[in-house]
């Protein structure tokens, strides 16, 4: 009884490092492969386009709706400690710091790493994948660098529109219903932020992004056969993509801000 | 030239390829017969690369085509079964995908011009060029899949399974375009395909895969006559015989 448990934990815990394996050995190719020729620069356009520009408006909702809220909860708090003066520095370091990076970069996941897995998974069921190496294009080099690189340049700037827009929701909720003083507002969100606030969220948006397009792609170009093996690669690639963001939040946070 | 010496295959506890060998020479068309399961699209991707094979050896003109891949695949085309044409890109893109990009890459306008001359090749017209592959139907998508393969006349071209899905007229018309291209071109093929019809119109010489091994080869005449029981089976569609219905 006890052996069976212990041999199926085994197995269990040398899949997951068989895993781990073959997603580090993707992720050194796909390193490797983006400093090589051929560059495809079309296909990274039509990837910074996918990804950066319209995932956007998605962004853009998130952080405005996450800005309002982390507004009304610090007055809320604030007010225990009559420190509701605090609402626009915390907002903003709330903002930029965690919320922004995390929450964009959880919802370029749920946007990106779904649909890059299912269009490399579909490809790869309809023999499209062995006709590009039929054509003498690496499928690596060609599907999975640019998105890859599209994501990491692009999550940065969607994080950087995002801390924006979600430090605006904030100011909105804080002058329209708190009663904070417009130019009172901007000046303590000025005041109390720092160029590393705004500097480590956007590592962690390139950070976010590499991980989101390399979980898409390898899950993807990993598929099972047929409708059920793509969608298990959409759905892996999604939450192995979010459980990445959120794990490697940590280990950044603990690395920039850990004293 | 392409030779296969003793090629074998296993995906797990299940043997596929048993120790295949054939030699298919400059210009000549062969098709591969034999049941579905029975390891022919696998022979195909083991001699692209796509699968790598447990032994053997595959030599392309006396070199083994592992160490010269590259040079090989840029003399190369393929038809797929399901024509595997790229979604996301307009028919014309699809044809001149190696114009577009790569080594043998030629200016716009050039590619587009070579990929409507290849589209005619096959007879459609320009007017198809700009539509994407969803918009087509199945024929026309082999058309497109047959156009892309021939685009840089290439020495060696496969078929997998050119007519599956076919009505009889449609593949007839590709048997045809098949033919055709690969005799003006003096280009080597290799089909693999279980529609007789097919084989009647393409080729030069048949081999027949069984249980991971070439079971018979001939020509089409040798094929007719012979009394080996696989093949008579086969080519006939019966039901009893050393094959198994169900396998």
């Amino acid at each position: 009884m006890i052996l069976t448990a212990l041999a199926a934990l085994g197995r269990t815990v040398l899949a997951a490092l068989a895993g781990a394996g073959r997603v580090g050995l993707f992720t050194g190719a796909v390193l490797s492969h983006m400093l090589r020729p051929p560059f495809y620069g079309r296909e990274l356009l039509q990837a910074l386009l996918q990804i950066g520009w319209l995932s956007l408006p998605v962004v853009g909702m998130t952080a405005l709706f996450t800005g309002a809220a982390l507004a009304l909860q610090i007055y809320a708090g604030g007010a225990r400690f009559s420190a509701e003066s605090v609402v626009p520095s915390i907002v903003a370091i709330g903002m930029v710091r965690e919320l922004g990076p995390v929450l964009g970069g959880l919802m370029v996941a749920a946007r990106v790493a779904s649909s890059i897995a299912a269009e490399i998974g579909t490809m790869k069921v309809t023999e499209q994948i062995d006709a590009l190496v039929t054509l003498s294009t690496n499928p690596l080099k060609y599907l999975a660098v640019p998105r890859v690189l599209a994501a990491t340049l692009s999550v940065p700037l969607l994080v950087a529109v995002g801390d924006v827009i979600g430090v605006m929701g904030g100011w909105l909720i804080g002058t329209e219903r708190l009663g904070f003083n417009s130019a009172t507002y901007i000046r303590n969100t000025w005041e109390y932020l720092e160029l590393w606030d705004v500097g480590s969220g956007l590592v962690k948006g390139a950070a976010f992004g590499f991980l989101v397009a390399l979980m898409g792609c390898y899950y993807g170009m990993n598929s099972g056969r047929g409708a059920q093996g793509v969608g298990r690669a959409t759905k892996s690639a999604v939450v192995a993509a979010s459980v990445a963001i959120l794990a490697s939040n940590y280990l950044l946070t603990e690395v920039f801000f850990s004293k | 030239m392409i030779e296969i010496e003793s090629l074998t295959k296993s995906f797990g506890s299940k043997q596929v390829l048993r120790g295949v060998s054939l030699r298919i020479e400059r210009g000549e068309s062969l098709v591969v017969i034999g049941g579905s399961g029975t390891g022919k699209s696998v022979l195909l991707k083991c001699i692209l690369g796509l699968v790598t094979p447990d032994a053997g050896l595959i030599r392309v003109n006396g070199a083994p085509v592992a160490q010269g891949r590259e040079d090989f695949l840029s003399r190369f085309g393929m038809l797929f079964q399901g024509a595997a044409l790229f979604d996301s890109l307009s028919v014309w893109q699809n044809v001149a995908f190696r114009l577009l990009r790569g080594p043998q890459k030629r200016p716009k306008a050039e590619a587009r011009a070579v990929a409507i001359e290849k589209l005619a090749r096959v007879g459609l017209g320009p007017e198809v060029a700009d539509l994407f592959p969803a918009e087509l139907s199945g024929g026309m998508q082999k058309r497109v899949g047959l156009a892309r393969a021939i685009a840089t006349e290439p020495s060696v071209i496969f078929f997998d399974e050119p007519t599956t899905g076919l009505d009889p007229i449609m593949s007839g018309v590709i048997n045809d375009l098949i033919n055709s291209v690969v005799r003006e071109m003096g280009a080597t093929a290799i089909t693999i395909t279980h529609d007789m019809s097919s084989v009647r119109a393409i080729a030069d010489r048949v081999a027949m895969l069984h249980d991971g091994l070439i079971r018979w080869h001939g020509t089409i005449a040798d094929m007719d006559t012979t009394s080996d029981p696989y093949v008579t089976q086969f080519i006939h569609g019966r039901a009893e015989g050393p094959i198994a219905a169900i396998r």
